[in-house]
């Protein structure tokens, strides 16, 4: 038992090559929201809190696909979604369309406290964040050069990328390339789970989506049980290819696993991501009650940090 | 064993008050979806084309909420959503917010088939609509006398009211919906409830399961309120062993991922289609009324309730048949 806490800010195909000067400001947020949401928990913030204030933190940071620095729709516009919920209620609260509010984790919280509702999205969600007048901002405080260069790219090799830059040259070059204009991959989606010492668990996530993404494009994000689930058994954050994450129900499967055949949250987790989901598809982050944390991915790497209460802590891209 | 099933739902919780003509519209909207589904069965079509096909007739339809017949949201407008899912792959699709395009869940399927996505919503959807060249309308197609009225009196009762049923026309005696029943649903203090989501789930006589969900949503939502219908594990789901269409309250769907979690109990722990379904709606709905139609990869055909009543319809290859609202 004790707390734990994991957090993300994508998995995909990341190359290893990627350069320090891009490797380093990833790893110093990494590092930097963890020790935030490890001393919020210190502090005896709720886990749902603490899950908030992490993503938030992981939005307002350019080099992750959320909120400011996230990828951009077929239109060069963002349009930024999240989810929240809560392990022992079940209780839930997601967001999409956004184009601008600062913050759509505390948006899609608001949802679940203010509203009867579990979701909200576009004009409606806007206009709620209105009313509720959280924070927004001009569209144009989300984009960045970055994701407009890679916009460019993704139109100019016509096809829909999962968040990341590995510059399209053909297609049979998948692995590094050398010539990389900016040799970055800024892998999307973030998210972050955590359990304090009495087994209470919640779950965020946050994203702009998949680059190049047709306007009104809808990913596993704000899908209850697929990009986001938390019960009392767990909570989970998936990242990677959307249309996979939500084709195997991954978040909930992981709760399932635990749930109806024993599993441990490792050996669930393991088997969603190795068995269920294609390869290069998934990767997660996951806390239990009794405060184990495993961050699995299928993919060539996963931007992730975690830390338990026993002093253990960890931040990785690839595999180690 | 083996063999075609198919089940087809109007909505789960409906007015004990209803009265016997709309029981009767309804049963015999239920009777005709259902045959249209068989006769599609027989002629050896797949699971997926068959429950599109079921669900576009539920929805042209306006007795039940979706498509035509859709509940309003708070602004007097309708905004659809749909879903459909193909157990061989699982391959999905959905759409919400949709305002004129006439079958949403033929949106859907495009999305699956011909988009590089799963779901798509508010104006892209609108848009993808456009360049598929589907039916589209006007969104004042889609809104019936009925419903305005109903709006009003959900608007006067200030609360999210369920889909209401009972017709405003020529019943006002009935009518007196904020008073009189104290039935709620939606964890709200609702006056009436009767929700129609449409759903058809099917397995065809090669044993591919498929599931389709349509609805018009909560009468007088916020405008941008989704639901669980194009929720792919929460409202609707496929897979190898099963194909699950749920019906109630939405928010209670998605928190207890009810179409997926009767596919992970077979799955996990190996319950048959029946037994699951009823695991589910007894333990996975935590202070929520809801129902749902599944059929299984065998040629089973199973439903479930926790609601007062469920518009539903189902039929096996072997000859069963049946049509209910009821217990």
């Amino acid at each position: 038992m004790g707390w734990a806490i994991a957090l993300h800010g994508g998995a995909g195909d990341i190359p290893r090559s990627m350069p320090p000067e891009r490797r380093e400001p990833r790893e110093a947020a990494l590092r930097h929201c963890l020790q935030i949401g490890v001393d919020a928990i210190k502090a005896g913030r709720s886990p749902l809190d603490v899950v908030e204030l992490v993503v938030r933190e992981l939005e307002d940071n350019p080099h992750f696909n959320a909120g400011r620095g996230s990828v951009l729709t077929s239109n060069g516009t963002v349009e930024m979604e999240a989810c929240v919920m809560v392990g022992d209620t079940k209780k839930c609260g997601a967001v999409s369309g956004l184009t601008t509010v600062k913050n759509a984790v505390s948006l899609a919280r608001l949802v679940m406290e203010k509203t009867p509702h579990i979701y909200l999205g576009f004009d409606g969600a806007e206009q709620f964040a209105r009313e509720q007048g959280v924070e927004t901002l001009d569209s144009s405080h989300f984009i960045t050069p970055e994701n407009v260069e890679r916009l460019k790219q993704a139109k100019e090799a016509n096809k829909v990328q999962i968040d990341y830059a590995q510059p399209i040259q053909r297609v049979e070059e998948e692995e590094e390339s050398a010539s990389l204009p900016n040799g970055d991959s800024q892998i999307g989606t973030v998210g972050c789970v955590a359990v304090d010492s009495s087994g209470n668990l919640a779950a965020a996530t946050s994203t702009g989506g998949l680059v190049n993404k047709m306007v009104g494009r809808i990913g596993d994000t704000p899908i209850i049980g697929a990009g986001t689930y938390a019960n009392s058994l767990c909570a989970v954050s998936a990242t990677g290819k959307g249309e996979a994450i939500i084709r195997a129900t991954v978040g909930r499967d992981v709760a399932a696993l635990m749930e109806y055949k024993g599993l441990s949250l490792e050996k669930a987790a393991a088997y969603v991501v190795g068995e269920s989901a294609p390869i290069g598809t998934v990767g997660l982050v996951a806390v239990s009650a009794n405060g184990q944390v495993i961050m699995p991915f299928n993919t060539n790497g996963m931007f992730r940090a975690c830390a338990t209460e026993d002093g253990y802590t960890h931040v990785g891209i690839w595999q180690d | 064993m083996g063999g075609w099933a198919i089940a087809v739902h109007g909505g789960a919780g409906v007015d004990p008050n209803l009265p016997n003509q709309r029981q009767e519209q309804a049963k015999q909207l239920l009777t005709r979806c259902l045959n249209l589904g068989i006769s599609a069965l027989r002629s050896s079509h797949s699971a997926i084309d068959v429950v599109e096909l079921v669900v576009r007739e539920l929805e042209t339809d306006p007795l039940f909420n979706s498509g035509r017949g859709s509940a309003l949201t708070a602004e007097g407008t309708v905004e659809m959503e749909a879903s459909i899912m193909d157990g061989c792959g699982r391959r999905c699709g959905a759409v919400s917010g949709v305002t004129t395009v006439k079958n949403p869940i033929s949106l859907a399927r495009l999305v699956m088939d011909k988009s590089p996505h799963s779901y798509l919503a508010f104006s892209g959807a609108e848009e993808f609509a456009k360049q598929q060249g589907v039916e589209m309308v006007d969104n004042d197609y889609f809104i019936t006398e009925d419903n305005v009225g109903m709006l009003k009196l959900a608007k006067e009762a200030n609360s999210i009211l369920f889909d209401y049923r009972i017709p405003t026309i020529g019943m006002e005696s009935t009518c007196s919906a904020a008073v009189e029943n104290p039935l709620q649903m939606n964890g709200l203090p609702i006056s009436i409830y009767a929700p129609e989501t449409v759903g058809c789930v099917v397995v065809d006589s090669q044993g591919r399961c498929a599931a389709a969900t349509s609805t018009g949503g909560l009468m007088n939502k916020m405008s941008g309120r989704i639901g669980d219908s194009p929720m792919i594990g929460a409202g609707t789901y496929a897979g190898e062993l099963c194909g699950v269409s749920c019906t109630g309250e939405g928010e209670a769907i998605i928190r207890g991922t009810l179409a997926r979690d009767v596919a992970a109990v077979m799955e996990y722990m190996g319950l048959g289609l029946q037994e699951a379904v009823d695991y589910v709606i007894k333990k996975r709905l935590d202070h929520g009324f809801a129902g749902m139609i599944a059929v299984s990869s065998k040629g089973e055909v199973a439903y479930g309730f926790n609601s007062i009543g469920m518009f539903r319809a189902c039929a096996t290859e072997d000859g069963f048949m049946e049509v209910a609202i009821w217990e």
